[in-house]
């Protein structure tokens, strides 16, 4: 692979570990219940997109089940998380 | 770094869309630093979710395609998976948080449906008129 090609990729990332850093400090601060799960739901995505990166990185199709996973947990947790802040239990 | 190489024109191909959706992922999570009240932070991360995803998915979709000598489109599965969960999961948060606003007595829209106030809709309607934030 050309040198810019590796560096455009290790760029990606670091732009992901920047925006991930920024759902954090939402996730650290942010005044209400809300805005916490919204930053994880930010960050499980973010997490997600640098998995895929991480794969076209290595060449390796592993990266992309780690994706899948984190997609779908990441979905369910949030809904759970939502269900919670609605009722204030989640299985009624 | 391994040992398959793909064509110059799909690297570069690639390393941009690549840099192109993380790019887009920044923008939306700085939009979750920067606006100010909740309801408007609820529409940043979204553009995660499309554009920036989509962005990544192609890159994928080229990149394990050239490098396999196939048309490979399991990335399409993440992409398509996200697009179908996260409306559902920001429609469940949005109300969420509008219920909680409602129960703290802030000034948000009522309630369309009768189960949360204790006064008839059509009189919520007649006294605050609508999309009032």
């Amino acid at each position: 692979m050309s040198p810019y090609f590796v560096w455009a990729l290790t760029l990606a990332l670091f732009l992901l570990v920047l925006a991930m850093a920024c759902a954090l400090y939402r996730l650290l601060k942010g005044p209400a219940a809300q805005d916490r799960v919204l930053a994880l739901d930010c960050m499980y995505m973010i997490g997600m997109l640098a998995m895929l990166v991480l794969g076209i990185m290595y060449s390796s199709t592993d990266y992309f089940e780690a994706a899948l996973l984190i997609a779908l947990f990441g979905c369910v947790s949030s809904t759970a998380m939502a269900k919670f802040l609605l009722r204030g239990e989640v299985i009624e | 770094m391994t040992e398959g190489i793909i064509p110059l024109w799909a690297q570069a191909v690639v390393g941009v869309l690549v840099v192109a959706g993380a790019f887009i992922a920044l923008l939306g999570a700085l939009g979750l630093v920067r606006l100010q009240s909740y309801f408007e932070r609820v529409h940043s991360p979204s553009i995660i979710a499309t554009l920036g995803c989509w962005f990544i998915m192609h890159a994928t979709i080229l990149f394990f395609s050239m490098l396999e000598q196939r048309l490979t489109l399991h990335g399409l599965l993440i992409a398509m998976f996200i697009a179908v969960t996260v409306p559902i999961t920001t429609i469940f948060l949005m109300r969420a948080a509008l219920f909680r606003a409602r129960r703290n007595g802030q000034n948000v829209p009522p309630a369309v449906s009768r189960v949360v106030s204790s006064e008839p809709a059509a009189h919520d309607d007649a006294e605050h008129g609508g999309n009032r934030y």
